[in-house]
């Protein structure tokens, strides 16, 4: 039989997950310090963004103004973001070969000296504020791009966050779209055991934001939360809350609650890279 | 010689700069002025109080710098530098280094302009914790005529800067700004022999009242301004200091902690001169005592006596 064009895209955006999946695990394989748990809960988030295309880009004029913002404010997670910048043209392939090496641009936490990232990161609760200036910026110059931001479920922790989550439901900012990587997993614990947030869609509910839930590693459900976003105004800010599991695809990882801050050893990583080859 | 209101001034400048370029936002968190009043009716779309929210002030502000907006970012001082200094540091402070970012960070309060209010409005901390951030600019007016000229190169420097202004109605210094720029960064207000009085914000007023006591006594010592903390202007400041054999600075602050006397002593250090020293401000406590300014100021002889003193000993 044969497959529908929405079909097909699903699958590349699939194919291309497992690809990033692979090649962050590399990334990981030569720079140990690397977040990986953190970046493998955010694959399938990156892959749809930039290979459905629901993010307007352009790669060789990072500062266009015909561009959709992206806002990392989860730093530490945006490992598996190099490769899409890379495959994308972003960034010269080579560079994924020399994370934290002396003289590569790519470090463990990215900033915007690299192409493709808009702000500073690494200290968190600090990318959505800023997201609201610059989607009240772009709506007084009369602008239709969109301003995406990612954080993290721990990152909702710090007060920045809502102080800037009452803002935006308040100044009706209909052109944000804020995507919670809900991994559910802090540094040292289940975030459930240090601030349980649940149930997180009514607090975003109450401070006027319109509300989706995911799973964060199906392609489908993703690609299609965030377009239905994308194509309605609404005058609210939007959150998509993406359910996702800390460190996706290494079984060890996803059952851990200090993953965040394990490591894989050369050969398990290149073992798991074999698998998904 | 008028007395004013420096953010009164400060914000009726910035009003009329508001009307011919529209990219211009004022923002403040929940703290008004009698001439806000107006700026929030004239220019509802480019006005925004974010609430009592620091940390959100600086980084709203910092999404419309980012694209290109000149931004102003109006609270009471303490609370605007030290609620919200991480946010400061990173999206002001470390990406000016990267991208051009034009955030005025306008505090009022500083030192004991909230007398009564006690510490917690208190501000003796600002000048020492801005100025160690890069890529920020530090400016401290000693009157409203400088914080009205300011307002031009506010908008003409594109970068992040912090701007000191004080809370209480204080006289006019300066006649006028059209005959200097503001660049200078000091003032040598008054030429004197063997000593001067370095100082900003209000201590200039204080400064200026101990040099014309003195006068009376035919004792005759400088007095200099230093408005633009940072960046300071090296060459105009060993000019105007070569000539004296001692030098005391005053501030509203904390001393000895990185403050306008870190910054005097490390150049007179740093260029090697031969100078006596005196600092004078606040020492490693808070002030918890009720009553004016003046009375805080005796309480902690930063009194035009204790100045005074502090000058007939060191030319002794």
């Amino acid at each position: 039989m044969e497959m529908s064009n929405q079909e097909k895209l699903f699958k590349f955006l699939e194919d291309k997950a497992r690809w990033v999946r692979k090649e962050t695990l590399r990334i990981h394989k030569v720079a140990a310090e690397t977040r990986l748990a953190s970046s493998l809960s955010a694959v399938e988030i990156f892959t749809v963004l930039y290979y459905g295309k629901l993010i307007r880009f352009n790669a060789k004029d990072t500062r266009s103004e015909n561009r959709d913002r992206f806002i990392i404010s989860k730093g530490h997670g945006a490992i598996s973001f190099y490769p899409v910048l890379a495959d994308l043209g972003f960034l010269p392939k080579e560079t994924l070969g020399r994370v934290c090496k002396e003289g590569c641009i790519l470090g463990g936490i990215p900033d915007s000296v690299i192409p493709g990232f808009e702000t500073i990161n690494g200290s968190l609760g600090h990318g959505l504020g800023v997201a609201c200036g610059i989607a009240l910026a772009l709506k007084r110059k009369k602008r239709k791009e969109i301003v995406f931001v990612l954080m993290g479920d721990g990152e909702l922790n710090e007060g920045s966050v809502w102080e800037a989550v009452m803002f935006a439901g308040m100044h009706k900012i209909d052109n944000l779209v804020l995507i919670v990587d809900n991994n559910k997993v802090c540094m040292l614990d289940f975030c459930r055991n240090i601030i349980d947030l649940s149930p997180l869609d009514k607090k975003f509910k109450v401070f006027k934001w319109n509300v989706k839930i995911a799973d964060g590693h199906n392609v489908e459900e993703l690609y299609n939360a965030l377009q239905s976003f994308k194509e309605t105004a609404g005058g609210m800010p939007k959150v998509l809350i993406a359910n996702t599991v800390k460190g996706k695809g290494v079984s060890r990882l996803e059952t851990d609650p200090l993953s965040h801050i394990k490591n894989l050893k050369p050969e398990e990583a290149q073992g798991l890279i074999v698998d998904l080859e | 010689m008028e007395t004013k209101v420096m953010r009164d001034v400060f914000i009726e400048q910035v009003y009329y700069r508001m009307r011919d370029d529209r990219n211009i936002f004022f923002l403040c968190a929940d703290f008004g002025s009698p001439k806000l009043d107006k700026l929030k009716e004239d220019f509802k779309d480019r006005f925004i109080n974010v609430g009592i929210a620091e940390q959100n002030l600086i980084n709203v502000s910092t999404g419309l710098a980012l694209e290109g907006f000149t931004v102003y970012a109006y609270a009471i001082a303490p609370f605007l530098t030290m609620r919200a200094y991480e946010q400061i540091r990173i999206n002001l402070s470390l990406h000016a280094q990267l991208r051009e970012i034009n955030v005025n960070l306008v505090g009022v309060g500083a030192g004991l302009s909230y007398d009564v209010s006690g510490p917690t409005h208190h501000c003796l901390e600002d000048i020492t914790i801005m100025k160690v951030l890069p890529n920020l600019e530090v400016f401290s007016p000693s009157d409203w005529v400088l914080a009205q000229g300011f307002v031009d190169y506010s908008i003409r420097v594109k970068k992040p800067k912090y701007i000191r202004l004080d809370g209480k109605p204080l006289p006019q210094i300066y006649n006028s700004i059209k005959d200097f720029k503001i660049e200078r960064g000091l003032s040598e207000l008054k030429k004197g022999k063997k000593l001067c009085l370095v100082s900003t914000g209000i201590m200039t007023h204080k400064a200026i009242q101990a040099a014309q006591r003195l006068s009376k006594d035919g004792i005759d010592i400088g007095v200099i301004d230093v408005f633009l903390i940072k960046p300071l202007n090296e060459a105009l400041f060993m000019k105007a200091l070569g000539k004296y054999q001692a030098v005391i600075t005053l501030e509203e602050g904390f001393i000895n902690n990185g403050g306008l006397d870190s910054l005097v002593l490390q150049l007179i250090n740093r260029k090697n001169i031969r100078i006596k020293f005196k600092n004078m401000g606040f020492s490693q406590r808070y002030v918890f005592d009720i009553g004016s300014r003046d009375y805080l100021h005796k309480l902690n002889k930063l009194d035009e006596g204790s100045i005074i003193k502090n000058i007939k000993a060191l030319l002794r």
